[in-house]
């Protein structure tokens, strides 16, 4: 049953000038699970990542590593490693020792070093890179290297501290691939800090949005994307069209003007609610057989499809993402399902909304 | 037509480097080994030279060693530490400040300076005598020749090493504390070997000035402590042979060119 790696237990984070970086974190991480700290820069991920790996003190409360309690444990002695934002490889020593430095610090045979750094730059395809030293690698290269120094040691959590933020976008795209794959093959529990919702999407189990020293939700990737708990993480979780609302009753919202269908409820009549809808959920059509009428204000090509910026008669600005093009200026309709509206409470805890997911969201979906 | 243009800039602005290179440092260097191969009458001899070879300046070159060896290492061991806190501190470049303002005093005073603190009379001995000791004779010994040496070259040594450090990315600490390493071996395998460039510059500044120091050494070991600075000294204006003096002098010279060359720092392919 125990399969809890990592546990938070109240942790606060201040610094002596009164800043609060971290305010009550509570999670639970489980064994051999991809997790990721998604927030934007501020929110207090990387603290969180820090405490982890022994680089600074939670203020109060309690981390637990495989049960037992390890705020004092100093960071050498922690059964985690990192790969850090900048790879902090050793420039002084070459790919081969850079590998084996930690394999050196614990005395380990010269031979089982040996073996065990080449079986990790085989792991991540730097097989016979050895002898080459740090300024002669390029940025994925590296950061490949510093893969290779943090899973060498075997360790049970591997720490990752945005390490695809200084590669260009290509790269970054191909290393989603291959973290996610290490991360399968290893069956180990990483933890993944990034700013970048796309990357946390594609590679995580399980997802913890954090604004301003807390935990907003957490996750699955789809869950977090399909029903954001408020209007910060669904704005900050791919694009999204955010309007004010009115749940007149049980399955019936109000906004935009007009009443709607939808399959939320749980919530006090006439309470006032945000409501979502993703730009690929709206479809153009005519005006005649649209839901909401807007008018086109501009049009991007995107390559895979066109955003459309368009306005309703209140005003609210509407993006859609549409395989069709419209004509700048026009009056078109905009479909879409009763799915598609996710309405969000304000102020809505994390736990209460998963109370009323629970009673309510699933009956008409699944 | 470029690349003529480039070539003239080029060599322009050399002009007067090249100038200042011959009068004042080909020449002087040039006149040393001329005066170095005359003896006392203006004529060509290598006596001078075969005297170097005699146990007497083979014993001063050795005691000229050891005492800038003393005074490196022990400069080296209070420039360290101190260059790794003021890295630490919170107004690092104040603080620097504060230990670079001194080596802006007149060396001749601040010599002076260390008679008056370690004379007989001076606040050491009264606080000695405080204590119920008897005064004791501090000027003139190899403690207090090595002492003042080594507060006169601090700030050399750790401008340099202080920028190393400084210079060294912080998460490289971290990395060799993730990686198991304690504080003791971060120190030894990461911090250190980064900064080695910064330290071999430091004991470059310390060593070659301290091989060939002569006025603290009269000033505050008085016929203590005789090295190949005072014997030039000597030569000069006591006995006033030129040649043997100058013949010290290419030695020292070379000696010098040797310590650059043992700690010259090899350069890496590129920086990260």
């Amino acid at each position: 049953m125990n399969n809890t790696i990592i546990r938070f237990e109240n942790v606060t984070k201040s610094y002596d000038d009164g800043t609060v970086v971290l305010k009550n974190i509570n999670f639970e991480l489980e064994r051999g699970k991809f997790y990721t700290l998604l927030g934007p820069s501020g929110c207090g991920k990387t603290t969180i990542l820090r405490i982890i790996a022994g680089f600074t003190d939670a203020s109060t409360g309690d981390v637990f590593f495989n049960g037992k309690r390890m705020n004092d444990v100093p960071a050498n002695e922690r059964q985690v490693n990192t790969v850090f934002q900048d790879y902090a490889l050793f420039p002084h020593l070459n790919v081969f020792e850079n590998v084996a430095f930690g394999l050196r610090i614990k005395k380990v045979k010269e031979t089982e070093i040996n073996d065990r750094v080449q079986e990790a730059l085989k792991f991540v395809n730097l097989a016979g890179y050895g002898n080459r030293e740090i300024s002669e690698m390029s940025g994925g290269q590296r950061q490949r290297v510093a893969i290779a120094r943090a899973i060498v040691n075997d360790p049970e959590v591997i720490l990752l501290d945005e390490p695809l933020s200084a590669l260009d976008l290509k790269l970054r795209t191909e290393m989603q691939y291959e973290l996610r794959e290490l991360q399968q093959r290893l069956g180990k529990t990483f933890i993944f800090v990034t700013h970048d919702q796309e990357e946390a999407l594609a590679m995580s189990d399980e997802i913890f949005v954090l604004s301003n020293g807390e935990i907003k939700q957490s996750g699955t990737p789809v869950d977090i994307y399909d029903e954001p708990i408020n209007r910060f993480v669904a704005d900050f979780i791919g694009e999204s069209n955010i309007v004010d609302g009115l749940m007149i009753e049980d399955y019936k919202v109000r906004f935009a003007g007009k009443e709607f269908e939808c399959v939320d409820g749980g919530m006090k009549p006439n309470e006032k609610i945000d409501v979502v809808i993703r730009p690929e959920d709206l479809e153009i059509t005519t005006p005649e057989n649209g839901k909401l009428i807007v008018t086109v204000d501009t049009q991007l090509f995107r390559g895979v499809h066109y955003e459309l910026s368009t306005y309703d008669q209140d005003g609210n600005e509407w993006l859609v993402h549409s395989l069709k093009k419209a004509d700048v200026g026009a009056e078109i309709g905009l479909d879409f399902d009763p799915e598609a509206i996710h309405v969000m409470r304000l102020n809505e805890t994390e736990a209460d909304f998963d109370k009323r997911l629970e009673a309510y969201g699933d009956e008409d979906y699944e | 037509m470029g690349t003529k243009i480039m070539n003239k800039t080029a060599k322009g602005p050399l002009i007067p480097y090249i100038f200042w290179i011959l009068l004042f440092v080909i020449a002087p260097i040039a006149l040393i080994v001329y005066y170095s191969v005359l003896d006392l009458n203006g004529n060509f001899t290598l006596t001078n030279y075969a005297k170097f070879f005699t146990p007497v300046y083979l014993k001063m070159t050795l005691s000229s060693f050891w005492y800038a060896f003393l005074i490196t290492l022990f400069t080296l061991l209070f420039a360290y530490p101190t260059a790794y806190l003021l890295t630490k501190t919170k107004h690092k470049q104040l603080w620097l400040m504060l230990i670079i303002i001194p080596s802006w005093i007149n060396l001749l005073l601040k010599t002076y300076a260390f008679i008056g603190i370690f004379g007989l009379y001076g606040p050491i001995n009264a606080m000695i005598e405080v204590f119920g000791f008897n005064p004791k004779q501090i000027l003139f010994t190899d403690f207090s020749f090595v002492f003042v040496s080594v507060y006169i070259f601090i700030p050399f040594m750790i401008i340099p090493i202080f920028n190393s450090l400084d210079k060294m990315n912080p998460s490289l600490i971290y990395a060799a504390r993730d990686l198991g390493a304690s504080s003791w071996t971060t120190f030894r395998r990461v911090i250190f070997p980064l900064t080695i460039d910064g330290v071999k510059s430091g004991i470059q500044v310390t060593f070659i000035p301290a091989l060939s120091l002569f006025m603290i050494t009269r000033l505050i070991a008085g016929n203590q402590v005789i090295t190949l600075g005072t014997a030039i000294e000597q030569q000069f204006l006591v006995s006033q042979n030129w040649g043997m003096g100058s013949t010290i002098a290419v030695f020292l010279i070379l000696f010098m060119v040797l310590t650059m060359l043992f700690t010259r720092q090899k350069s890496k392919g590129g920086r990260v």
